[in-house]
């Protein structure tokens, strides 16, 4: 990279925070993604050395209810009031939500403060009211996708496998999808901005793969909460994605990764709804494209059990994507869970296939 | 196929790729002051076939000026080109002389053959 374009690249980086992190879950991720959350705490700890805290007493940041218009705002900033109040407990400074819409909605609160003081004392006030609690803010707030981003030559130190089609040594096709809340509310919050997000692709980039730029690259995944919530609106959610998946096609993608849990969830089992609705499927197999969360491919690429990671509970399965770069796995393992009991096959689907029998 | 209670929206937005519109230019040459409509709607409040139907002049005019024309013949069928709609317009539209040529101007284009 040439002088200039690393100056004008320094705007578009941000701070991101090197240890010692509290994590906040997301509402919805441990049952859409079981395996992602605790493979991210899992390379944190085990591959990168780092602190973070899983604390047992966190709560929702009301991310959905907020962006559905049913919680309030002053609700919204004390109860992330007190997210930071148990990071506080833990004499923690750096605040790390697995949701990228958590991740939306903590910054939101922050920078109203930082512009709005008046809305901080109010927040102290209803907080120490309500719990008793006090709070600092946060120096560093980032996303889990951030970190991965930050230390994704280490861990490619540390990679069993490379985004490398192990038959022919070509570079896997890969759609990356950031979610709009990561960039596209503070795009000085985002790495790459709202314009130039780097966050998946340079982690596409960095382990093996070609990132594909596609027309609808930025557009919604679809989910946008009110569009989804509400029965008769779904219609407006799935074009969304339908569009998404028209644009991108014609250019072969290997798999999708996202770091959205609406984004991964939407544009997973999006491709079983088209399928039943139109019979039609964006790949040439007629088993939909793979939809994975960065955490996923992190864990497969450094030689995790793709069936620890959850890969199973997507709705398009992921054998051919792991055919492609030779990873090994079980079919028999695939629906015996942790404990080691069975735990079920899903029904099959009328149009899309999987490689199992329910 | 499964019925889901919803159905995949179609999209609304202008495709260049199929949009029509040079048709625009010759409904211009007719009616200038069609040039003038900023979409306000006061044509579609007062419209009395608006009232019993779902004839809705600004929809009709945008989708034309867009080169959208899928079932537009149907709904100009529906003005009784009383010329209510002219009265009120804030910018001076001939909005009755709009809904004559759009009639003429898709009928040339073999949309709808409409006995005018």
């Amino acid at each position: 990279m040439n002088t200039i374009k690393k100056h004008f690249w320094n705007e578009y980086q941000k701070e991101i925070a090197n240890d010692n992190y509290y994590y906040e879950r997301s509402c919805i991720r441990q049952s859409f993604f079981p395996g992602s959350e605790t493979a991210f705490l899992k390379i944190l700890r085990d591959e990168l050395g780092k602190k973070i805290i899983d604390d047992q007493h966190q709560h929702t940041c009301t991310g959905i209810g907020y962006h559905s218009d049913i919680v309030q705002f002053d609700t919204t900033m004390t109860i992330c009031a007190r997210l930071f109040s148990l990071m506080s407990d833990n004499e923690l400074k750096n605040f790390v939500p697995s949701c990228v819409t958590s991740f939306g909605v903590f910054t939101e609160v922050v920078e109203t403060w930082n512009q709005f003081p008046e809305e901080l004392e109010k927040t102290r006030k209803f907080l120490r009211e309500a719990t008793g609690r006090e709070f600092k803010i946060p120096e560093n707030i980032a996303h889990p996708s951030d970190i991965i981003y930050k230390y994704r030559k280490e861990l490619k130190q540390k990679m069993k496998y490379q985004l490398v089609n192990h038959k022919t040594g070509k570079p896997l096709r890969v759609v990356e999808h950031t979610g709009c809340h990561y960039g596209k509310i503070f795009s000085h919050h985002a790495v790459g901005g709202a314009e130039f997000p780097q966050v998946l692709a340079g982690m596409i980039e960095e382990w093996g793969g070609e990132v594909i730029d596609y027309p609808e690259r930025r557009h919604c995944c679809g989910f946008g909460f009110r569009q989804y919530l509400v029965m008769a609106n779904r219609g407006y959610s799935v074009a969304n994605t339908k569009k998404k998946f028209e644009s991108m096609e014609e250019y072969k993608p290997d798999f999708v990764l996202t770091n959205c849990p609406g984004c991964t969830m939407f544009m997973d089992r999006w491709q079983y709804t088209i399928a039943e609705m139109e019979g039609k499927t964006y790949d040439d197999n007629g088993m939909g494209i793979p939809v994975l969360t960065y955490e996923e491919l992190a864990g497969l690429l450094l030689g995790y059990n793709p069936w620890d990671l959850g890969l199973q509970v997507h709705q398009v399965q992921s054998e051919s994507l792991l055919d492609k770069i030779g990873i090994a796995y079980d079919p028999a393992d695939k629906f015996i869970g942790k404990s080691g009991k069975f735990i079920g096959i899903p029904e099959k689907p009328e149009i899309l296939k999987v490689d199992y029998d329910g | 196929m499964k019925n889901w209670g919803f159905k995949i929206s179609k999209p609304r937005v202008l495709d260049f790729d199929t949009a029509n519109l040079d048709a625009y230019n010759r409904l211009i040459e007719k009616v200038p002051s069609a040039h003038r409509c900023l979409m306000c709607g006061a044509c579609t409040a007062t419209c009395t076939a608006n009232l019993h139907t779902t004839f809705n002049f600004r929809n009709c005019h945008l989708m034309f000026r867009r080169g959208q024309f899928e079932g537009l013949a149907e709904e100009l069928d529906k003005c009784m080109l009383c010329g209510k709609c002219k009265l009120v317009c804030p910018r001076g539209v001939n909005t009755r002389a709009i809904i004559y040529n759009l009639r003429i101007v898709l009928s040339d284009l073999n949309y709808k053959k409409i006995e005018l």
